[in-house]
């Protein structure tokens, strides 16, 4: 089809692993080039995101799409088969405001626990806790956020999910439990054992000593800051 | 669209709610608005939108839409004939989204925020970025007179409603949006001239009388 597709990005990062589970769902085969974020950005990945300098960049015949959310619809409405957003327009909507909430609240407020200090940790941990009440709440019964399939919320959901499931470990806290969120914890379980989604997640045996490390070094900046 | 039924759950001075007014001025579509007061939020604000429990929000027959770009695209999927916000190529819309989120993040952000609430160097920071993101939207407008094109678009509804603001940074901050930026200013001012934006927009003195009874309310000199 002469489709060119490259993503450029992070192995550990959760943003960019998004734009990767979603050409996978899609079936879309693509390029991965994986940029040095935290040592030597790339000359290509400065060229094609001079506003932010980030990953992930998705490349789709030489055109740069970037920030994960419009790349997950871009992806979206370039390779309509496969859908991960609703076609009703108030239940896309819904999609939406949950997608906001996760990437504003629930993920940042999770991410911080686990690496702020002593005295707010309390603070921040009892915060995190509602947002995943509230994220719970979006379930409502249902097996995915997307219904019967992956949609693009469980997509965006995969960095509470997996990625902070991992930072949980490290850190020996342990709010997304299963006692205190069954059915959000069921859904973490299902979510990772989707063929589709474990084939392309970061291992956790990689990924625990990097976000280790991750965490020290926002401690370390904390600090002195 | 005689069943439609749309209600708006505002605050006058907030450029969130203004982005919502333009896109249904734009569509032309009807709807009651309903001032909120945020000392004392109104049940139905509670009920609407229990998680945030902000404005705006988009009551379209009896079903809430919370966040404003969220209710923006909603709005232009719901009625799409009439004045399209956003363009109907994927690659042209992820460019609209992509400046609709660095506004959201970097114009409405918390940074830009410390120009009217700090002084001094924090200010002079802020200040510096502030006019480091105008430029760079300029720079993306170029020579079109809207960011949509020939018409108003989805960029151009999330950034205009922050020219009511522009006045009240300037006093603060002490300097001239205009001498920076002219460009985007004659971008605001072309805006303007449409109804669905101006009859958006409060007065901008309007809007530095709200700053700097919010300054005295917060203790900010």
């Amino acid at each position: 089809m002469g489709e060119e597709v490259k993503v450029f990005g992070y192995w550990a990062s959760p943003y960019s692993y998004r734009a990767e589970l979603a050409l996978k769902l899609k079936g879309v085969s693509y390029e991965y080039i994986n940029e040095d974020i935290f040592g030597n950005k790339s000359d290509l990945l400065l060229k094609y995101n001079p506003v932010h300098k980030k990953v992930p960049v998705l490349l789709h015949n030489g055109k740069p799409i970037v920030e994960s959310l419009v790349i997950l619809e871009y992806i979206e409405e370039t390779w309509k088969h496969n859908p991960y957003l609703p076609q009703d327009p108030y239940d896309k909507s819904t999609a939406r405001f949950w997608i906001k909430f996760i990437d504003e609240k629930c993920f940042p407020t999770l991410w911080l626990a686990a690496w702020s200090a002593e005295n707010e940790r309390e603070k921040v941990t009892n915060e995190a806790c509602e947002y995943l009440k509230t994220l719970e709440s979006a379930l409502n019964g249902k097996k995915f956020f997307g219904g019967e399939t992956i949609g693009m919320v469980d997509i965006v959901a995969s960095s509470v999910g997996y990625f902070i499931r991992v930072t949980q470990e490290i850190m020996g806290q342990n709010l997304l439990s299963a006692d205190k969120f069954p059915q959000l914890f069921q859904w973490s379980e299902d979510f990772a054992n989707c063929s589709i989604v474990k084939e392309s997640l970061p291992p956790r045996d990689k990924l625990l000593p990097f976000v280790k490390g991750l965490i020290a070094k926002y401690q370390q900046d904390n600090a002195k800051a | 669209m005689a069943d439609e039924d749309v209600v708006l759950l505002d605050f006058w001075p907030s450029p969130f709610g203004m982005r919502v007014r333009i896109a249904l001025a734009e569509k032309e579509i009807k709807y009651e608005y309903k001032e909120e007061d945020l000392r004392n939020k109104t049940d139905l604000l509670l009920k609407m939108n229990p998680i945030h429990k902000k404005i705006p929000v988009l009551i379209h027959n009896g079903k809430p839409v919370c966040e404003s770009l969220v209710q923006v695209q909603y709005i232009d999927e719901i009625w799409p004939h009439k004045s399209p916000l956003l363009p109907t190529d994927p690659y042209q819309r992820a460019i609209a989204r992509f400046w609709g989120d660095f506004v959201d993040k970097k114009i409405y952000g918390l940074e830009s925020g410390k120009v009217w609430t700090t002084k001094g160097e924090e200010q002079e920071a802020a200040k510096k970025e502030f006019i480091e993101c105008l430029k760079l939207l300029e720079g993306e407008l170029g020579n079109k007179a809207y960011f949509g094109g020939e018409n108003l678009g989805y960029v151009d509804v999330v950034l205009v409603p922050f020219y009511s603001w522009f006045y009240a940074y300037e006093k603060c901050g002490n300097f001239s949006i205009e001498t920076e930026c002219p460009k985007l200013i004659a971008w605001a001012k072309r805006c303007m001239e449409k109804d669905s934006v101006s009859k958006s927009l409060p007065d901008q003195d309007k809007i530095y009388d709200y700053v700097l009874h919010l300054k005295k309310v917060f203790g900010i000199e």
